[in-house]
């Protein structure tokens, strides 16, 4: 098993994070793993990704170019990183960022409304909580636990209040496959 | 067992350094490394140890000089307009014979150059650069547990041998996340027995009961004939880190290989990468990686030419800097081709791939 | 219909890169301003910094200088020592000309170097991502004085101008603020003066922006200038401290 992820968007989307949470729950049910960002003032404002790879196998390259999992949660990144993803692959999309569709056959490209999502459950802030929920509805490529875990802990430190609409956002994104 | 945390090369070497007794840091922000000091500046408190954003790379530097002149553990990060700034700081630190770290997170140049994943300093690096006759052991990691593991060897070497070490890593290393496992930290007891290893030479009280000491650190001298001999045991010494302390990895190398690739750090894994598609494909392609790139494994690299070898092909984030190197160590025997990409742009491994398949 | 306000024809038509809300716009415009007024464009040089203002050699319509990290007084130095028929100026952040560029800003003065000198304080490293500044100030937290700037072992912030205005040599010196549209009228003012006492070749001049960081302050704009007004303002006091014309002709001329 090997999924080659880049989730995309507006620098404030938290990719970033997206990845880190993927990367870290993958890393503890004892994958290796590889994250990567763009970094640089090209982020101010811009867009920003970051490259993670999962895999059962030591991870030669970190660097993603051709992902086999994209999140893309604005135009710009559908734009860029759609027509790289391989055949096969799985394409996320915020619909509420996306006006202009990706037209490829050879993918497998769910259509969400990410951003609409969020606010549902309280917060633009949580996007990133509904993107991790997609990708792991999607492709189980992690357990729901081991985020919920990691989740728990993570804003049990930092922002406790916070930790109701995050665990929402989550399940939302799992739950869309359900709908 | 010691858990896996996931966290960024240039935080994990900065861990990693607190660890193995590093209790002195002194550096100035530059991207892509400011992580490093940004970790230091948190943690080093914490330890009783002493954080300085200093007001240059040119002052850091020479802090290092007067904390590892008084015999210990110091450090000092950067990235390469920075690493330039220091050239004359290590030059005084090598011809005073004296141990210090110093972290190379490269970026594109010359000059301000960008601030993307570079190899453009490995002339710097392992030739020199600053002035004089010297040399700097240079370790060159490719990922972050490398990363942080060869802090520890870089202030064992740094001891070892009372010589500058530099750890020579790049933007992808400093800012990717990898899981890493960290040893033991060293106790303040522990660290206390390194700092003493020192004291035949290094700047401390004369303390009532010992003999008393007067130490110089120091790197003039103006008698030639003083100098020369100086100059010559210094030489002394890297011969011996030469025979003892050079390293690689070998990957895939094995008798029937007609081609082997030599690359090191961040180039070396996509190679790496380039290679294990290639295995699947059926074609059989080596890979030789200096993890010390001064001293530089050509013993390794010319014993890897087996009767069958056609052919090496050198991999670097620049326009060819190794080649030298790996030209010397096979001394004629086969060509040496070479693919490299600048200005911060990190190949792929198809790129890679293709140039490979031009010699298959 | 009479246009009442453009572009500078100093500042070249493209957009600026600074976060919204970043002064360093505004002080680009008065220098731009100024140098339309005193009509000096064309026999005009300018240095920029490494810093956010990094790309100030693309935004000004006169030839410009990219100097390494600290060392643009040095470059103007060379620039106006090789034509001394132009102004020369440099326009430069608080790490750039207090930190690592503080021996070649210090001896520049101290030459009385015909130059004038731009010094943008914000208080902060913004380019780098918020580390501390020599002008950080006390207990204020930055990436590299996460428990705030503890004054005991890292040192005061450093007052540029008050320090240049110990050395004989300069012959203005003055700090001003962008924090409001009448500072801002103030600080043409006195931009406009060293540009000139520069244009007439009477020596070292020197202004200093009290300036703002939002993006690493953490603060949003409006809210960062009440900031810098209440915490910034009582440290850096606004004011002339040295005019050497004045002590020469009895008063301003
Ligand atoms: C020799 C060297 N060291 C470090 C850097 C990294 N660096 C770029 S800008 C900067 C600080 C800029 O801060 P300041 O001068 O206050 O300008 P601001 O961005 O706040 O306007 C640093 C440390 C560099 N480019 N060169
Ligand atoms: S980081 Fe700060 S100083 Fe730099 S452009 Fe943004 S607001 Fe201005
Ligand atoms: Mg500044």
């Amino acid at each position: 098993m090997k999924a080659e992820i880049i989730c995309s968007g507006f620098g404030g989307q938290g990719v970033l994070t997206i990845g880190k949470f993927l990367a870290q729950a993958a890393m503890k049910e004892g994958k290796n793993v590889s994250w990567l960002p763009s970094y640089g003032p090209e982020m101010r404002g811009g867009t920003a990704n970051v490259s993670v790879v999962i895999s059962d196998e030591e991870i030669a390259s970190p660097l993603v170019s051709k992902p086999n999992i994209l999140v893309a949660l604005n135009q710009p990144s559908l734009d860029k990183f759609g027509p790289e993803t391989q055949k096969g692959g799985v394409i996320l999309v915020n619909t509420d960022m996306t006006p202009n569709k990706l037209p490829r056959e050879d993918v497998d490209i769910v259509n969400a409304p990410m951003s609409s999502i969020a606010i549902e459950c309280g917060s633009t802030k949580v996007l990133n909580m509904v993107s991790i929920g997609l990708v792991i509805g999607k492709t189980k490529i992690v357990k729901f636990e081991t985020i919920e875990q990691d989740l728990k802990e993570f804003l049990e430190l930092k922002n406790p209040q916070l930790l109701s609409a995050n665990m929402e956002a989550l399940k939302r994104g799992m739950d869309f496959f359900k709908e | 067992m010691a858990q896996k945390v996931l966290m960024k090369g240039n935080e994990a070497v900065a861990e990693a350094a607190i660890r193995a007794g590093c209790r002195l840091y002194f550096a100035y922000p530059i991207t892509p490394q400011s992580e490093l000091i940004e970790y230091m500046a948190k943690m080093m408190p914490k330890v009783n140890g002493t954080f300085i954003q200093a007001e240059s790379e040119v002052a850091a530097i020479n802090m290092i000089y007067g904390a590892s002149g008084c015999g210990r553990r110091a450090m000092t990060s950067s990235s390469s307009p920075g690493i330039s700034l220091k050239q004359e700081g290590i030059s005084y630190i090598a011809g005073a014979k004296l141990p210090a770290v110093i972290v190379n997170v490269q970026r594109g140049g010359p000059g301000l150059g960008d601030i993307q994943p570079s190899q453009g300093d490995y002339f710097q690096a392992t030739k020199g650069g600053g002035h004089g006759d010297y040399r700097v052991i240079v370790l060159a990691p490719n990922s972050v547990q490398e990363f942080a593991d060869m802090a520890a060897d870089a202030f064992d070497l740094a001891d070892k041998y009372r010589n500058p070490v530099m750890i020579l890593a790049d933007g992808l290393l400093g800012q990717m996340m990898e899981p890493v496992e960290f040893k033991i930290a060293k106790t303040d007891q522990e660290i206390e027995e390194l700092n003493k290893q020192h004291y035949d030479w290094c700047m401390r009280p004369n303390v009532d009961g010992e003999e008393r000491h007067h130490h110089e650190i120091n790197s003039l001298e103006l008698d030639p004939n003083v100098l020369e001999k100086h100059v010559l045991s210094l030489n002394e010494t890297y011969k011996k880190i030469e025979q003892n302390e050079t390293s690689h990895e070998e990957y895939n190398i094995n008798e029937d290989n007609e081609i082997f690739c030599v690359a090191f750090g961040t180039a070396s894994r996509i190679v790496k990468s380039a290679i294990t598609e290639l295995k699947k494909k059926g074609h059989n392609v080596g890979l030789i990686r200096p993890r010390t790139v001064w001293p530089f494994p050509s013993e390794a690299i010319n014993r890897a030419i087996t009767g069958k070898v056609r052919k090496i092909l050198v991999f670097e984030l620049n326009l060819g800097q190794m080649v030298e190197d790996v030209q010397l160590s096979v001394n004629g025997k086969v060509p040496v081709d070479f693919m490299g990409r600048v200005g911060g742009i990190v190949f792929t491994p198809d790129e890679v791939i293709k140039k490979i398949q031009e010699s298959l | 219909m009479q246009v009442i306000a453009q572009r500078p024809k100093s500042l070249m038509k493209i957009p600026f890169t600074y976060c919204p809300g970043c002064l360093h716009g505004i002080a680009h415009r008065l220098i731009a301003e100024a140098m339309d007024e005193l009509d000096i464009c064309d026999k005009t040089m300018g240095v920029a910094p490494v810093g956010c203002s990094v790309f100030a050699y693309k935004f000004f319509d006169c030839d410009m200088a990219e100097a390494a990290h600290g060392r643009a007084p040095a470059v103007a130095t060379g620039m106006r020592r090789a034509r001394p028929d132009m102004c020369v100026f440099t326009y430069q952040g608080d790490g750039d000309l207090a930190a690592i560029g503080t021996a070649e800003i210090v001896h520049s003065a101290n030459r009385g170097e015909n130059i004038t000198v731009f010094f943008v304080n914000n208080a902060i490293y913004g380019m780098t991502g918020g580390q501390m500044a020599p002008t950080t100030l006390p207990s204020m937290k930055t990436s590299t004085s996460p428990y705030g700037r503890d004054v005991n072992d890292i040192g005061y912030p450093i007052k540029a101008s008050e320090l240049l205005a110990t050395l004989e040599a300069p012959y203005y010196i003055e700090r001003v603020s962008l924090l409001s549209p009448q500072e801002i009228i103030k600080a043409k003012k006195s931009v406009l003066n060293a540009l000139k006492y520069n244009k007439e070749n009477r020596g070292f001049t020197f202004v200093e922006f009290i300036s703002t960081c939002p993006t690493n302050w953490g603060i949003e704009p409006v809210k960062s200038r009440e900031w810098a007004r209440e915490n910034m303002l009582k440290f850096f006091e606004i004011g002339c401290f040295r005019d050497r014309s004045k002590d020469h002709e009895g008063g301003e001329k």
